[in-house]
């Protein structure tokens, strides 16, 4: 491909996403859905996966619907601009898929309220045209938790952490339990990133572990990168984040925690062609099939595969509640009694490390 | 808190890799600016090349071809930002913040094929007898070839900026291009060759993040280090070796605080994550104190031979 061509495919492509936009729906035309993202779908990680859903949407439902989406729109002022410029482009839902859209999200609705928004991870819901829904990430958490346990021989586990928000800290809390349960001499290194998306800060993060002893790291941020320098560490264990970061197998990366959005979108660009679109807070988790669990690798011995899919078997079933009492806070206070599970108000409040973490949370 | 788990030996190493795309992005902006030209668009051409270079490593299975073909996609990009604001006269803030909008979608498209690969490895040169030495060979004598061509730009800019008559060329042509003009020197030429070692090194930068440090290729990967470049750049008042200093300080004390926190040093995270940003400032501008703007005097301002 020549340069002159090169560019002018560049040109013309960003181009048509610019013209895109403005383009208004018809009131008989498809229902248009915008999608406002936090990071690039090229991440490979959280912004993928939304992108997923998106495409599953697509697929499902042909040209009764048109998508749109922005991608790396920042968490803040600016999004609040990016999703009017999406209402104003005749958008009648749209999924605004990171925790810090929240107030954009709902200052927009109030403007708005013939459009309908989805908020992802957050809990404003200061309008009826608002809805929030997350996944229950600490349920896979306590998967990979429970292999991380097994797998260290340092009794060192990182974790990279993005910003001090409840859906984090549960699943710090959730692995960190589930590897002492399996391994009392444990204790967990938590680094927080102060980012969803920085690979060179989130391989610098990794390498920091690794040179202080690290063994086996667990990401709650969305880039490949810790993978990256873990492979090239070699003998460290990692897990895919967000998407199944499949090109780091059979190791660094042994197993993975998917979010899967597509039964959601669906279910809900459905429930507004329905007209029976209403407000809600949904949660769903592995029983519903928006969290899984990757596949997991030769790397792993067979016993801990085994145990790890036994204790998917038993939150998928219902049987088993990562957050069942008794456990204690940081600072040796009762969190759960004895056989007492942790409501999802407790959860979604969730701003404390469980008894036996080291460090605090940056208030 | 467990200081003792801190290698000092590794954490200089690892200061000298995170601050190579700095310095190397920095020091091509620096001899952009002495020439006159404020080209904001770092952050595009270094993506570019971060693409370009990722591209190029992977195809050719060899890194420093992916650097070689990173400077070329960095520079042509730069021409593009010459050709309008040297010849046709634009604006040159409004164009190199374009350059940065243009390039992170142009970087997007030609990389949509490559995210999840992995990149060839670019081999750690260890230098005989010095590598073995204590605690100076792991920090300053095992690493790969393109730290060195970093520390060795910036020098040799220095050097031609202050030693040589090419360099009391573009320095005169960055102060008044009337009167460079005047003595019969070709500013627009001259700019423009500023306006491309500006670019190839800016790629190279780019590169370094998409080959060796992270290393793969995916979108956003350069994350904003055009523009800590840029500003390293003005606090370094424009020179050489200030600007060494704060590019090997601002990647420095970003790995420490990584190392801190992991650590679990009783410091509030929010001031670990904004040291880096606080030390650098501070350090450059106490460097620079009590001396005159050290600004080129023609810095930004259009040239046309016929005023």
């Amino acid at each position: 491909m020549k340069r002159r061509t090169l560019l002018a495919t560049g040109a013309g492509a960003a181009f048509a996403a610019a013209a895109g936009l403005p383009a208004r729906a018809q009131d008989d035309g498809p229902l248009k859905i915008g999608f406002i993202y936090v990071g690039p779908i090229g991440d490979g990680g959280w912004t993928y996966q939304h992108d997923q859903g998106r495409l599953a949407v697509e697929e499902r439902f042909g040209d009764a619907v048109e998508t749109v989406y922005q991608e790396s729109v920042p968490e803040g002022a600016d999004a609040e601009r990016a999703i009017t410029q999406m209402v104003l482009g005749g958008a009648d839902l749209i999924f605004t898929t990171s925790f810090g859209f929240g107030e954009s999200t709902n200052a927009v609705a109030g403007q708005f309220p013939d459009v309908k928004f989805e908020h992802a991870t957050g809990y404003l819901r200061t309008h009826p045209n608002v809805s929030t829904y997350d996944a229950r990430f600490y349920e896979g958490r306590a998967v990979l938790g429970t292999m991380a346990g097994r797998l260290t021989t340092s009794n060192k586990i990182g974790y990279i952490a993005s910003f001090p928000i409840p859906e984090v800290i549960q699943g710090i809390n959730a692995s960190f339990l589930h590897a002492r349960r399996v391994n009392p001499d444990v204790e967990m290194v938590v680094i927080w990133a102060y980012t969803w998306f920085d690979p060179a800060k989130e391989a610098d993060a990794a390498k920091a572990m690794i040179e202080q002893g690290v063994d086996v790291i667990l990401q709650h941020t969305d880039s490949t990168a810790p993978q990256a320098a873990a492979a090239e560490a070699g003998g460290i264990y990692t897990f895919g984040q967000a998407s199944d970061m499949a090109s780091f197998k059979p190791a660094p990366r042994v197993a993975s925690i998917i979010d899967n959005w597509a039964p959601y979108y669906i279910e809900r660009v459905q429930a507004v062609m329905d007209g029976t679109w209403e407000q809600q807070a949904h949660w769903g988790g592995m029983a519903q099939g928006e969290v899984e669990i990757g596949e997991i690798t030769d790397a792993v011995p067979a016993e801990i595969k085994t145990e790890a899919e036994q204790l998917i078997a038993d939150i998928t079933s219902g049987e088993y509640h990562p957050f069942t009492g008794p456990l204690n806070r940081q600072d040796g206070s009762v969190f759960l009694e004895e056989g007492e599970v942790a409501t999802d108000e407790q959860l979604s409040t969730m701003d404390f490390y469980l008894e036996g973490m080291l460090g605090d949370i940056p208030s | 808190m467990d200081l003792s788990n801190i290698s000092i030996t590794l954490l200089l190493a690892s200061l000298m890799v995170a601050s190579t795309p700095i310095l190397l992005a920095a020091i091509g902006e620096l001899v952009v600016e002495r020439s006159g030209v404020l080209n904001l668009g770092v952050e595009g051409m270094m993506i570019t090349g971060a693409v370009v270079g990722f591209i190029a490593g992977y195809h050719a299975a060899s890194p420093l071809a992916g650097f070689v073909a990173a400077a070329a996609g960095g520079a042509a990009l730069a021409l593009l930002f010459g050709v309008l604001t040297q010849v046709l006269l634009s604006n040159q803030v409004a164009t190199g913040l374009a350059l940065t909008i243009f390039g992170a979608g142009l970087a997007s498209l030609l990389g949509s094929g490559y995210v999840g690969i992995r990149a060839p490895v670019l081999p750690r040169l260890d230098i005989p007898l010095l590598s073995d030495l204590p605690f100076f060979g792991p920090v300053l004598f095992r690493h790969d070839i393109v730290v060195y061509l970093a520390l060795a730009l910036a020098l040799g800019v220095w050097w031609m900026l202050r030693h040589s008559r090419a360099g009391l060329i573009l320095r005169a042509v960055g102060e008044s291009h009337d009167a460079a003009h005047a003595l019969g020197y070709r500013v627009v030429r001259i700019r423009l060759l500023a306006i491309l070692f500006g670019g190839a090194c800016a790629g190279m930068g780019g590169a370094y993040f998409s080959l060796v440090r992270v290393p793969q290729w995916t979108d956003g990967v350069t994350a904003g280090t055009g523009w800590i470049a840029l500003a390293i750049v003005v606090f370094a008042s424009w020179r050489p070796g200030r600007l060494v200093a704060g590019a090997y300080l601002f990647g420095g004390i970003g790995v420490l605080q990584l190392n801190l926190q992991a650590a679990r040093v009783p410091v509030p995270v929010e001031v670990l994550s904004m040291s880096p940003y606080l030390a650098t400032i501070a350090a450059l501008v106490i460097l620079s104190r009590g001396k005159a703007t050290a600004a080129p005097a023609a810095l930004g301002q259009p040239f046309h031979a016929s005023r």
